[in-house]
């Protein structure tokens, strides 16, 4: 089987509100970036994938305001996913092993500032029966937190923990958006949005950009000695009907899991797509991480741009094993309502 | 590099309101008919792809989730593409490019649009800040392109009539197609009330609701089956503002028909290909596209449509289902095109069929005329 690299990524700086920066504004810098840490351009790129959602930008085909940010003369090989662009490096991946291309630019972009996030993920429901009684993404994630709780999976005080850590963490992150450490006190004064789940238990309105460039096995080692290899990758999905399923486990994650053979390997590091503070300890526990250090960047707590922050969990991955010279990562990334569709990425370094 | 085929199609009937099923039903119709024809069963399935146009043409925001139950995805890995009104195209490429990287047997892959449940022209009107607001759709936009063709190779005014009375011709050999309408021709068409300069109200492509599923599976899974060999596949896209662009001919298409021909070794596809579905949401794109992909000269597409060439009965049939012009459920229309292929060379395509059809091309572009999705498939592997 052909092994394939990320030899590349980088992400723009977290906003709160990029204003009057649009889209492509916020993209053209991080896909530049990717390209001069390699001494590359978009000549040197055989498939080219992207993650974004039309609804964010309040307007059909956001994908093509992105292709503004790239060179698209002469043509290239493209597609898009309406999904996290980690699903855009997924099909960047089968597109580098079915040998269509050696190299693959794969970005994603999302402003969330403009609209309405929580109007906007309703409409991802059952739109005949339960999209008309707009429930928001806060309420649909503590139902899951509430059986969590209720089945002492997890801990209010383990909730607390990943909000509280994923603070300290952050302040070694230049990209994130919250850096201020919270203390237990406020954590604990602070409001319910939705119960069990706290305003700060939620992850911030966020706008951004992040690009990830992926290489065959042969063209890997022309960019650098040590590649980061995506051992193995695996996502699935569950029901849509909440009712039918077990928020207390994850199947999906359970058989990604056993797929890619994770119990057999030490990981050095992890990053989770966990929007939610709960979504973390339940994740560590079900995937048997133990003491492994989880979102060393702070993760999705401190900055979550919608269509990357899945991307960003393996691109922080990556960027950990690089700088830190460690073996083993761990990425996950998640779409729709209680971690519906799930996403493990198991990354190598080449030592 | 796997070889990958498809050994089964489904479609739903197509009409402008579906009003009998859900979404999921819509989905759902076209996946069993499809896994019928293939004779497989779920467990056979090892991942799905999910192609629609812009969530705002339903206000379902990312439908695979919603849809995960009704194209059997729970447990499975799935994947949503969109790639403007190409999308049918490129779905049907990636999901073979599933099994052609190695990591799955067989993938089902669906299509669809449930136009009735917005209003596309709204959708496809974005009002994007600091822009002036062109409330043009599709058929306003692409009929200044097409008023050039015709101003640079004097095509004249009758052709596109002929094209969209040819289609419909077609539509009616084909029961699942939207346009039903007895007795049409260039008169009839001609008749019609002028929407965009020169495009007239029988030349534009219906707004429908409908799906198109396909199973496709390596070599080894294939057995005794009837197949349709991809032995071609290919995406392109340019930017839609770029200096230089032609939009009347476009490079991504250009390079996208070279790079499946080779893929196939056609090295004239005017003769070896025997016919071919092409995405013709208005009349004057049939010429346009027969220039476009190479199958003759700049210039000399309008004539080959004249001539009666690209009829059912002609040397090069183009669109025997009907085409865009009798059923577009947008976000399926490129992969009718490319079932449709498939149908041909495997003997499927009933009333519709062309006599000994050994290779057919599957074309769908979307965008600005920008993006671009192709596929060659054919009854002998590569």
């Amino acid at each position: 089987m052909k092994k394939v690299a990320i030899v590349g990524y980088a992400q723009h700086k977290i906003l709160p509100n990029a204003g009057a920066l649009n889209e492509v504004e916020l993209l053209m810098p991080v896909v530049h970036k990717v390209f001069a840490d390699l001494g590359i351009s978009q000549d040197d790129i055989g498939f080219t994938c992207s993650g974004s959602c039309d609804y964010l930008q309040g307007a059909a085909f956001a994908f093509v305001e992105g292709l503004s940010a790239i060179q698209t003369h002469p043509p290239i090989k493209e597609s898009h996913v309406e999904m996290d662009a980690a699903w855009a490096l997924y099909e960047s991946i089968l597109k580098v092993k079915m040998g269509d291309a050696e190299t693959a630019l794969v970005y994603g972009f999302g402003k969330s500032s403009p609209g309405n996030l929580d109007s906007i993920i309703s409409l991802q429901m059952d739109p005949y029966y339960i999209s008309p009684l707009w429930p928001d993404r806060v309420s649909l994630a503590a139902l899951q937190a509430r059986v969590l709780l209720e089945q002492k999976i997890i801990t209010a005080e383990e909730m607390m923990a990943a909000v509280v850590e994923s603070r300290k963490h952050a302040a070694s992150n230049p990209n994130a958006l919250i850096t201020d450490l919270l203390s237990e006190d406020l954590y604990n004064s602070n409001n319910y949005k939705s119960s069990p789940l706290r305003a700060l238990d939620c992850p911030p309105i966020s706008d951004g950009a992040s690009a990830m460039i992926i290489a065959s096995e042969d063209k890997a080692f022309e960019y650098t000695d040590h590649p980061i290899w995506i051992e193995g990758i695996d996502h699935r999905i569950e029901s849509s009907n909440l009712g039918s399923r077990d928020l207390a486990t994850s199947p999906t994650i359970e058989s990604s899991a056993k797929l890619l053979q994770l119990e057999n390997i030490n990981f050095d590091v992890a990053e989770l797509h966990t929007q939610f503070s709960h979504e973390l300890p339940f994740l560590q526990k079900l995937l048997n991480l133990g003491d492994v250090p989880i979102n060393l960047s702070g993760g999705p707590l401190v900055g979550n741009v919608m269509m990357c922050a899945g991307l960003d969990a393996i691109g922080k991955t990556y960027e950990s094993l690089v700088k830190n010279q460690l073996k083993h990562g761990l990425a996950h990334a998640t779409s729709g309502p209680c971690l519906q569709h799930n996403m493990l990425v198991h990354l190598e370094r080449q030592s | 590099m796997i070889q990958a085929g498809v050994i089964g199609v489904g479609q739903t009937n197509y009409d402008s309101k579906r009003r009998d099923v859900s979404m999921a039903g819509l989905v759902r119709e076209a996946i069993d008919h499809a896994m019928l024809a293939a004779d497989v069963d779920w467990d056979a399935i090892d991942a799905v792809v999910l192609g629609k146009a812009p969530d705002m043409f339903e206000g379902v925001v990312m439908p695979e989730l919603y849809l995960a139950d009704a194209i059997g995805a729970v447990g499975k890995p799935v994947l949503r593409v969109h790639t403007a009104g190409s999308v049918g195209g490129s779905t049907a490429v990636i999901a073979a490019s599933h099994v052609c990287a190695g990591e799955f047997k067989t993938v089902l892959t669906v299509t669809f649009e449930k136009q009735s449940e917005s209003n596309a022209t709204w959708a496809l009107s974005p009002r994007y800040p600091y822009s002036p607001h062109i409330n043009a759709g599709a058929g306003g936009y692409f009929a200044p392109f097409i008023r050039e063709y015709i101003r640079r190779y004097e095509a004249p005014e009758h052709i596109g009539w002929k094209v969209a009375a040819k289609d419909r011709q077609n539509a009616l050999k084909n029961p699942l197609a939207h346009l039903q309408i007895p007795g049409i021709d260039e008169k009839m068409v001609s008749e019609t009330p002028m929407l965009w300069e020169p495009l007239r109200y029988l030349e534009s492509c219906p707004s429908s609701d409908g799906a198109c599923a396909m199973v496709i599976t390596s070599e080894e899974m294939v057995g005794s089956r009837k197949v349709a060999w991809i032995n071609g596949m290919a995406l392109r896209s340019e930017g839609t503002l770029s200096a230089g662009r032609d939009e009347v001919n476009p490079q991504a298409g250009i390079d996208c028909a070279k790079d499946i021909y080779q893929q196939a070794g056609i090295q004239n596809p005017r003769k070896e290909i025997d016919c071919a579905e092409i995405y013709v949401p208005f009349s004057w794109y049939e010429p346009m596209w027969l220039e476009n992909l190479g199958f003759c000269e700049l210039g000399e597409g309008w004539k080959l449509t004249d001539e009666g060439v690209t009829r059912l009965d002609g040397s090069l049939p183009v669109n025997m289902s009907g085409g865009v012009l009798s059923s577009n459920p947008i976000g399926a229309s490129g992969m009718i095109r490319f079932g449709e292929a498939a149908l041909q060379v495997m003997g499927l395509a009933e009333d519709h069929q062309v006599e000994d059809a050994n290779i057919a091309m599957g074309h769908a572009y979307g965008g600005a005329a920008q993006f671009f999705a192709m596929w060659i498939v054919s009854s002998s592997k590569n």
